[in-house]
């Protein structure tokens, strides 16, 4: 029997598994919109599209599994571009459709039409226009799996209306074949023994672990391999989680805002084990001083990754986990005693610090408190700017689906509907958006979304007044001179909550932090916090843009 | 340094754009670049020149692979490869000069397509250093107009049959267990 596009696509995600969508309608996917009422897929009504994509990003990273978004042409598909980039810098496996103006009108500047297919083609893994129905469950199948498989990352897939209301058999493919896209998972066995014999070689290793140790769930093997050699481990942004934050070889995380010792022990080691990590400008500083005295072992799944930066001498191209669960079978540790006493004096030396007094709550104080409280109870996202950064520092991620956060493309506004997608995706967890007041602003308009479906996620606003990193920045290296940061001008964050249908709290001293929470997490309700910091707090220590990394300001 | 890249592509409309905006995005050079049809009409075959240092070509390479549509890539600068391009050049012929026209046209193997009373244009077939060199004899008489192909280029002796996988399955390219004592 013949059914409609509209049903192919409904029929397709259904084999998909696909239970929840992200979306925003228009005129172009009526159709769609009209078979979803009659699926038991749920469709979550953003307020933006930005809203849309982050929220199905948010999902995909808290779950593993692919996160789905439905938009409509021209304004709904431009409206998630930002937000397909994020993804994209991120690794992370979502599939977009866009609604497209008629096969016939394409090219014609029709109503509501845009090129989104070549608008994204720099930051989608891969896209497809759709040009007739018999492709929509081919196309359906491949695009999940290309956006699930080897380096995840989102593809989209452009659905024109004509395509949508023509009919076709529907027939899903059981298999994708694709000639030009097999990844390789399988890390090559004369590299991992290469590996192996300059791990039992090394005086001073250590591991640098990224985003992939996160993306290919190896984070058992990672610890493992920690437990066995000793190993210091030291994480960017997108790796934490990857190796518990307490553990006691962890370093923290490297880079523009590293830990010290983290930093002087990648400048001082002679063997440096990238693990699903690529050598981004944020985690290496000046290229030439990062880990100058080092052999680099590099394991990735994407092959361009490696060498891209920076010279590797035993690249291995794979999935980590399956690395690592090689290299566990096999590795035999140096001994590494002195340098270990070595970084444990560094972390004596260089601890991350701040003072909290009785009057004025620090930023970092609010981040220790919640962590604190919720530990690994929690899915923590965040926005982008210094409370991102002390997110980092201050709590101790100890899963790899803990914390959502920006990393790649630094994305102000992706907290709070990434928060919404995770608690979408974990109803049973405590979902915590920890925000900034800059941030905060730009996506607000989903706190509608979270009350409509009674998603209790807890926005927690680092509510420094103002554009706090840029702040930061102009300080530092603008002799002060403040330009285009200030944000006193705001709404009521407790009125606005409340006019929201969501519950506002406050707090403005150190002692109200607490309790505060204590409610926030008491109450089965998306609540708003606005916990009013210290405005001129700064993030470190820093690295200050295109220095080596051990060439920090500590204060 | 200079390297000629044969690419094998889908036949599909946008793998084009994928191509040159890969090139652009990553801010590689595209010094050349011509595409057709190979026996298989479901698979296009493009000649890149480019040029970069080791490291900028690794990256080229790498990142084509990268990209779903292409099927296949090869270095042809690493083997043993010939490399053509066809060019058709409209030169002024007034009566005093059209003998020296088809004597340059003859020494190059070239052939004369069109002829008026004010120009001549020929079609000349070769590796660059011969087009560069017949350019610069025709230059003195007047050149009109100038179109060339971009090269086209093939890999010498047996056929290169297997265009499955990306190499990836085996050993990537730099997957060479490094030289240095360790
Ligand atoms: C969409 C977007 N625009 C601009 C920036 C540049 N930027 C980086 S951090 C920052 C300030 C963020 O302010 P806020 O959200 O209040 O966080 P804070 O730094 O104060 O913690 C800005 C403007 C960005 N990262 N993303």
């Amino acid at each position: 029997m013949k059914i409609s596009g509209s049903e192919i696509f409904i029929r397709s995600l259904k084999e998909e598994k696909v239970s929840h969508i992200f979306g925003f309608p228009g005129a172009t996917i009526l159709g769609i919109y009209n078979q979803l009422l009659d699926s038991d897929i749920q469709h979550i009504l953003v307020r933006h599209e930005q809203g849309a994509i982050h929220a199905a990003d948010g999902y995909a990273r808290a779950s593993g599994k692919p996160g789905v978004c439905l938009v409509t042409s021209g304004p709904g598909a431009t409206n998630t571009v930002t937000g397909v980039a994020t993804a994209f810098m991120d690794s992370i496996p979502v599939v977009i459709f866009t609604g497209q103006v008629p096969t016939s009108m394409i090219g014609n500047d029709a109503f509501q039409e845009v090129d989104i297919v070549g608008i994204t083609r720099s930051i989608t893994k891969h896209n497809y226009l759709v040009s007739q129905v018999k492709d929509l469950a081919r196309i359906i199948k491949e695009a999940f799996h290309i956006a699930t498989t080897g380096r995840p990352g989102p593809v989209l897939v452009d659905l024109p209306r004509d395509v949508l209301m023509d009919e076709a058999e529907f027939h899903y493919p059981a298999e994708v074949s694709i000639r030009g896209y097999k990844p390789n998972y399988i890390g090559h066995p004369k590299q991992i023994e290469a590996a192996l014999k300059l791990i039992a070689k090394a005086k001073r290793p250590v591991i640098y672990s990224g985003g992939g140790v996160i993306r290919s769930g190896a984070r058992q093997e990672l610890l493992e391999l920690v437990n066995k050699t000793n190993i210091p481990t030291t994480s960017t942004l997108m790796g934490l989680g990857g190796i518990p934050g307490d553990h006691p070889r962890f370093l923290g995380m490297l880079g523009m805002h590293g830990t010290k010792y983290a930093n002087l022990a990648v400048t001082e080691c002679d063997l440096l084990i990238a693990i699903g990590a690529r050598f981004d400008d944020r985690a290496t500083g000046k290229l030439e001083k990062f880990a100058p005295k080092a052999k680099y072992i590099h394991i990735d799944i994407d092959p361009a990754t490696i060498s891209k930066n920076v010279r590797v001498h035993i690249p291995i191209v794979g999935d980590a986990k399956l690395i690592l669960r090689e290299i566990n079978k096999a590795v035999v540790p140096g001994d590494y005693s002195a340098w270990i006493e070595r970084i444990e004096e560094w972390k004596r030396e260089f601890p991350l610090s701040y003072q909290q007094d009785d009057e004025i709550i620090k930023p970092q104080y609010v981040i220790e408190q919640i962590y604190d409280l919720v530990k690994d109870r929690a899915i923590i996202a965040t926005d982008v700017g210094q409370h991102q950064m002390w997110v980092a520092h201050y709590y101790k991620f100890n899963d790899r689906r803990m914390l959502l956060t920006s990393g790649g493309l630094g994305t102000m506004g992706y907290g709070l509907p990434a928060a919404i997608g995770a608690q979408v995706a974990c109803p049973d967890k405590l979902v915590f958006d920890i925000a900034g007041d800059g941030s905060f602003q730009m996506v607000l308009q989903e706190l509608a979304t979270a009350v409509q479906y009674n998603l209790p996620v807890k926005v927690a606003i680092i509510n420094n007044q103002c554009l706090g990193m840029v702040r930061q920045w102009q300080e530092l290296f603008m002799n002060k001179r403040y330009s285009g940061v200030c944000l006193k001008c705001a709404p009521d964050f407790v009125k606005l909550a409340e006019s929201y249908g969501a519950v506002g709290l406050r707090a403005s001293k150190p002692a109200e932090v607490r309790p505060v929470l204590n409610e926030a997490i008491s109450v089965n309700k998306p609540v708003v916090i606005d916990f009013r910091v210290a405005c001129e707090e700064n993030v470190f220590p820093m690295v200050p843009a295109g220095a080596g990394i051990e060439e920090m300001l500590l204060s | 340094m200079r390297h000629t890249i044969s690419v094998f592509v889908e036949n599909k409309f946008g793998v084009l754009a994928r191509i040159a905006g890969l090139f652009s995005a990553r801010g590689f050079n595209i010094d050349s670049l011509s595409v057709g049809e190979t026996t298989d009409p479901t698979v296009s075959r493009m000649t890149i020149l480019t040029s970069g240092d080791d490291q900028i070509i690794e990256q080229v390479i790498k990142q084509l692979r990268r990209l779903v549509d292409v099927i296949k890539v090869i270095d042809l600068t690493q083997s043993d490869y010939v490399e053509r391009e066809m060019v058709l050049i409209k030169v002024d012929a007034p009566s005093a000069h059209r003998a020296e026209i088809l004597r340059i046209c003859d020494i190059f193997r070239g052939k004369i397509v069109d002829v008026n009373p004010k120009t001549m244009t020929m079609e000349v077939t070769g590796d660059e250093g011969k087009i560069n060199a017949l350019i610069d004899l025709l230059k003195p008489i007047g050149i009109k107009e100038i179109a060339r192909t971009g090269k086209v280029a093939m890999a010498r002796g047996k056929q290169d049959k297997n265009l499955a996988g990306k190499g990836q399955g085996g050993m990537p390219l730099e997957e060479v267990v490094s030289e240095e004592k360790t």
